[in-house]
This record gives structure tokens, C-alpha cells and sequence, in this order.
């Protein structure tokens, strides 16, 4: 008999597992991965030398093109460096505000990954219920900044604007009767705190629902149970964060460690796992998706009470109102330089860390003193992961490495930057 | 899976000074410290004793900074210089201001300070952060030391500075491009590499394949790079009360 050697494969750029552009060098034994050597950078774009060439708040835009699924979280890592710098306290209500959309970014973040991770191993239903409900989420997305994704929402001083007092609405069409859009609107007839506060009562039942289908499923336990095992040490000798690192078991939570805007006032727990394995990993996301809901809960229950601005009042940062503009001499100079040269920083640098839902976004930021970056670095937390790849996925059947890319939920946006 | 849940309470990260003391104590003056004004701890190192210095800020239960959270490289050729000369313009009016001055730096050896690594450390145990900077050597290519014996995180991290800036790290085993395309020529983040690039990529249809040809796109500058003195962020004014 001949013996059977063992052989390179190709997986990617272009498979519908690989989440996006992985292109991964696989080298096999039968069935079984020995090493595995992902290339990543096809969809590198120079986010950061293009920040360097714009004034600072021009590169907003870019931020949330970094992680296309958790938008608003990558904005605020940005606003935050920026902030610190210039030494800015951004008003109450917008800090809710921005805690509020951070929570529905991660719940939006982890119905995508719990989608794609299902239908990844075989649960094809996952994937249509995730979706049903990242429809109310993005209409959030799309009546506080007029759109579903890329929303430029965070400003360093505050958010744009305060929270819409009425909800973008279904209209009737040949296809859909009046009958159909008057369920559909039903909870969009109030303002869009309401609409949330609807959604929050909804919400803790779809969670049970997808759990009905997964967590005692025997085919899903197959497939994630003892599946790319990490261990708390190497986690951490990985630069893991995240769900990553509660999944092995390390309690390591930004928002609870070293909290940021308004996570000291709100209440709300974090899991953590025990075995540091997909599954693990899974009960931890749905159990962020509860406790995320709660927050919610807390902060709409909050800003229905409490009035007031939500942008700092400073215009050497932020742009006067256009009323004030058309009257006033100096509001008209004030506008007239920020949309022309943008603000000064001062010279420093910092270094501003969010728990996105992925795991810690940092921003390094470095500025000389001028009106625009003069280095800007982007810690994205998917980019340890997937270069603990080959470590995660060695001695893994082959089918285990959809497994593995899902777990750690994977987007090209922010590793390639 | 236990939901192990954690307490409430939040805690909030451990003092500075207290850093800033242990640090000094243990490494002395073969390296500096500084402290920003957003309160955040610098620690310089010379190139030659980063790996020693690193070994020691993961083992000593002091520091136990066991996590590196981020490695990038830095270009500080243009550091402070601006497109704007915004105290003179009285006498001649400001430029346009988009002429962008091409920046072209081949040299055998690079001035000192050019280029550094910057590491940001996380203790879990302690709740605190530390950026450590390391400046290269001179030479060209830079040179630093891989502290990926340190933290095994390191590998792309570094790799990506190596793409991105030239950075060699010595020690690093498998120091390959990350980001940029099969068979790119140059080191993009570098200030003297231009934004547009040097080649772009169309599909030749007689040829049958992708070419590489040499940019056609102009580079622009829409707003210019301007400095100016704010007294707001002046140290020295900053500490005075109110009038």
C-alpha cells in the first residue's frame, strides 16, 4: 500500500464560510488540519493613512467601516481618543445615549455572528430569525442618523443629535396590505424610546427561542463541544479579549474593570465560561445579548427622565446650530473655520480602549499639535484571534475550521483596516 | 458552563504614581518615563534591553503586565511639521496650501528617533496599562528586537510593522508580509511612501491578465496640515484659575 502523504489546500478568498476574504493555506493529513497559515490584507484600504490625512473628524466615517457590524462601538473608540485628548466631558444624556447604541451595536453584532455561526455548521434557521430581529435594530440605526449601517452618529463633545421623537413607519404597497402595516407599525407609532422599550419587552423571548433551537441540540454540541479549546493562560499570552478570553474562563471586562461613559450607573452581570471551548463561547455571547438587553432597559428608562444636551457646548469643537450661524457673527467664523481646517489637538497621545462587542478596540492616537492626526492605530480585536488560527485549528478535522472561524467571529473590516 | 457572575461593584483602574514609583525602582535611569497629560504612563527603553525590560514587565508580580494588547510601529520623520505657516501669513497671505512637499528619504542610515515600536501592556491582575517605546537603530533597514518570546501575541502584530514600516524584528521566525499585495514593493505607513501609492492595478482584456502600471491619479490635498498654538493647551496657562 502506498503510503498517503499529506497536502496543501486552499480555502478562500472567495468561500462562503470564510466570512468575507480569508484566504487560509491549509495544510492536511487525510482529514485532519496540521497547519494552518491564513492570509488576511485583501481588503486592507489604509484606514489609518487615510486618517492621517484628514482633519479628525473627517475619519468618523472610516471608523465605522472598520468592524461593518458593530459600527457605533468602533466610532466611540475614536471619539473617546480624540476626547481624552482635548480633555472634553461629554454631557450626561449623550453618554446614555452612546451607552444605549453600544449595547444595541453589540446585541446587532451578536445576531450577525450567531447567524452566520449557525448557518456556518448546519443551522440554516438561525439564520432568519437573527436577521428578523436585526431588522428592528438597524431602523434604530437608521431614525437616529438616517442610516442602517454607517451611521457617523458619536462626535467627539457628544452624538449628533438628540433621539427622534417618531420612528421611521412601513408604508402599504401592492404587496403589503393596509391590514399588514398597521401590525407592522404598531410599535412604531410612539417615539423611538418607546420603540426600543418595545423591543427590550420582545427581545428576552427570541433569545429563548434561538436557545430552543441550539443549546440542547445534540447536532450543535457535535459540532462545538470540545472544539477549539484555549486555555486561560494561552488567551492570554495571545492578547485574546473579549468573548475569547470570558470564554476560558477569565472574568475581563472593560465596561466593568475600567468603565467608560455611564457602565458605573448602569446594573448588569458578565459570564464567563468554564471549558474555553466554541460552546462555551456561545453560551456566553446569548447570555451578552440578555445582559446588553437589560442595559438597554436601564438607559431608555433614564433618558425618558432626563432632558438636556447631548453635544458639549464648546465651539472650538463642535459646530455652532445653523439658526445661530445665519445670526451671529462669531457662530458664523466658529463654522466656518471647522468646516474648513477642522480643531487643533493638543500634542500627545493616548491610548482609548472600548469593550466592542468583539473584544477590546483600542485607539492609539498620536498628534503633533495639528488639526489632523499625525498617527492613528487601530487595536482591532479580531485581528489576535485570527492570528491565533493555526493554534486554535491544529489536529481539527477540516470541518472544524468553519467552527473555529465563526467562534471567533471573524470580520475582515477591522483586521485588514 | 457556570454563570459565574461577577459582583456589581466596578472597579476602577489602579493609581498611576504607584506605577510610576515601581517602575522607577526597578529599572532606574536606563530608561525614561513620562506621564502624559491624559495621565497615561510612557516607558522608553532602549532597543538593546527591550527584551529584558518586557521579560521583567510580564514576571515581577509588581508589574505583572501579562497581556500585550497592541504592538505598532511608528514614522516620526514629519513630527510637527505642518503645509500651513500660520504665523507668517500676515506678511504674505496664506498658500493654497496644496502643494504637497514630496518627502523622499533613501538613505543609508536614518536619523535617530525616526522610527520606534510602541507596545500597550494591560495587567489583568493590577487593572493597569503601560505603553512601552522602544526607537530602532539606525540603519536602514530599522532594527529592533522581537518580543514575541515574551508574548506569543506579537507574531503578526509585528509582521504588520514589518510590512508596513520595514521594522525588522530580530528574532521573529516567520517575518513575512501581512496586509499589503503578493510582491508589494516599499513600506506603505511610512511618511515618505505617497497616499496615492506607486502602482495601481488594471485588467489588461489583450493580455489577459491584471497589470501593474505606474499611478495616474494626482495627490491632492483638500485641507492642509496646520499647527497652530492654542493657549487653551498651553501647560503653562493651564494650571492658572480663572480671571
Amino acid at each position: 500500500m502506498s503510503e498517503i502523504q499529506s497536502f496543501t489546500m486552499n480555502f478562500g478568498p472567495q468561500h462562503p464560510a470564510a466570512h468575507g476574504v480569508l484566504r487560509l493555506i491549509l495544510e492536511m493529513d487525510g482529514e485532519t488540519v496540521q497547519h494552518a497559515d491564513p492570509h488576511v490584507g485583501l481588503l486592507h484600504r489604509g484606514t489609518e493613512k487615510l486618517a492621517e490625512s484628514k482633519p479628525f473628524n473627517q475619519s468618523i466615517g472610516y471608523m465605522d467601516r472598520l468592524d461593518y457590524v458593530s459600527m457605533m462601538c468602533n466610532e466611540h473608540g475614536y471619539v473617546m481618543a480624540i476626547e481624552q485628548l482635548l480633555g472634553i466631558e461629554v454631557p450626561l444624556r449623550a453618554q446614555y445615549i452612546r451607552v444605549m447604541f453600544d449595547e444595541i451595536t453589540r446585541i446587532l453584532n451578536h445576531l450577525m455572528w450567531l447567524g452566520a455561526h449557525g448557518l456556518d455548521i448546519g443551522a440554516m434557521t438561525m439564520f432568519l430569525y437573527c436577521f428578523r430581529e436585526r431588522e428592528d435594530l438597524m431602523d434604530c440605526y437608521e431614525a437616529v442618523s438616517g442610516t442602517r449601517m454607517h451611521a457617523t452618529y458619536y462626535r467627539p463633545g457628544g452624538v449628533y443629535r438628540d433621539l427622534p421623537e417618531s420612528m421611521p413607519k412601513y408604508e402599504s404597497s401592492k404587496w403589503r396590505s393596509q391590514s399588514d402595516v398597521a401590525t407592522l407599525n404598531a410599535s412604531r407609532e410612539g417615539s423611538m424610546l418607546d420603540f426600543i422599550a418595545d423591543f427590550t419587552e420582545r427581545f428576552p423571548a427570541c433569545v429563548d427561542e434561538y436557545e430552543t433551537l441550539l443549546t440542547d441540540n445534540r447536532i450543535w454540541k457535535q459540532r462545538t463541544v470540545n472544539i477549539g479549546v484555549v486555555s486561560p493562560e494561552r488567551a492570554q499570552q495571545l492578547g485574546f479579549s473579549g468573548p475569547m478570553l470570558r470564554g476560558s474562563g477569565i472574568a475581563w471586562d472593560l465596561r466593568k474593570k475600567q468603565p467608560y461613559e455611564v457602565y458605573d450607573r448602569v446594573d448588569f452581570d458578565v459570564p464567563i465560561g468554564v471549558n474555553g471551548d466554541c460552546y462555551d463561547r456561545y453560551l456566553v455571547r446569548i447570555e451578552e445579548m440578555r445582559q446588553s438587553n437589560r442595559i438597554i432597559k436601564q438607559c431608555v428608562d433614564w433618558l425618558r427622565d432626563n432632558r438636556g444636551a447631548v453635544m458639549v457646548d464648546d465651539h472650538k469643537v463642535v459646530p455652532p446650530k445653523r439658526v445661530e450661524m445665519k445670526g451671529d457673527m462669531e457662530s458664523l467664523i466658529h463654522h466656518f473655520k471647522l468646516f474648513t481646517e477642522g480643531y487643533v489637538v493638543p500634542a500627545g497621545e493616548t491610548y482609548a480602549a472600548v469593550e466592542a462587542p468583539k473584544g477590546e478596540f483600542g485607539v492609539y492616537l498620536i498628534s503633533d499639535g495639528a488639526n489632523k492626526p499625525y498617527r492613528l492605530k487601530v487595536r482591532a480585536p479580531g485581528f489576535a484571534h485570527i492570528a491565533a488560527m493555526n493554534e486554535m485549528v491544529s489536529g481539527h478535522m477540516l470541518a472544524d475550521v468553519v467552527a473555529v472561524i465563526g467562534t471567533q467571529d471573524i470580520v475582515f473590516g477591522e483586521i485588514d483596516r | 458552563m457556570s454563570t459565574n457572575e461577577e459582583q456589581t461593584e466596578t472597579e476602577s483602574p489602579a493609581s498611576e504614581p504607584a506605577l510610576v514609583a515601581a517602575l522607577r525602582e526597578a529599572f532606574g535611569d536606563s530608561v525614561s518615563i513620562e506621564v502624559g497629560h491624559t495621565a497615561e504612563v510612557t516607558l522608553t527603553v532602549p532597543h538593546a534591553s527591550l527584551i529584558e525590560v518586557t521579560r521583567r514587565l510580564r514576571d515581577d508580580t509588581a508589574f505583572a503586565f501579562t497581556m500585550l494588547m497592541d504592538l505598532c510601529g511608528v514614522d516620526y520623520l514629519s513630527f510637527g511639521q505642518d503645509e500651513w505657516k500660520t504665523d507668517s501669513a500676515t506678511d504674505s497671505g496664506f498658500s493654497r496650501g496644496v502643494q504637497r512637499e514630496v518627502i523622499v528619504d533613501d538613505s543609508d542610515q536614518f536619523e535617530e528617533g525616526r522610527f520606534a515600536v510602541v507596545l500597550h501592556l494591560l495587567s489583568l491582575e493590577h487593572n493597569r496599562r503601560l505603553r512601552v517605546r522602544a526607537y530602532t537603530t539606525p540603519d536602514n533597514p530599522p532594527r529592533v528586537p522581537s518580543v514575541i518570546d515574551v508574548w506569543n501575541g506579537a507574531d503578526w502584530y509585528e509582521r504588520e510593522a514589518f510590512d508596513l514600516f520595514g521594522i525588522i524584528f530580530d528574532g521573529h521566525p516567520d517575518l513575512r508580509r501581512l496586509l499589503t499585495d503578493y510582491g508589494f514593493i516599499g513600506h506603505p505607513f511610512r511618511k515618505d511612501f505617497p497616499l496615492v501609492g506607486n502602482v495601481e492595478v488594471r485588467y489588461d482584456a489583450e493580455r489577459g491578465r491584471v497589470a501593474y502600471q505606474p499611478v495616474t491619479i494626482e495627490p491632492r490635498t483638500l485641507v492642509p496640515r496646520v499647527i497652530r498654538d492654542d493657549n487653551r493647551y498651553d501647560e503653562a496657562l493651564r494650571e492658572q484659575p480663572d480671571v
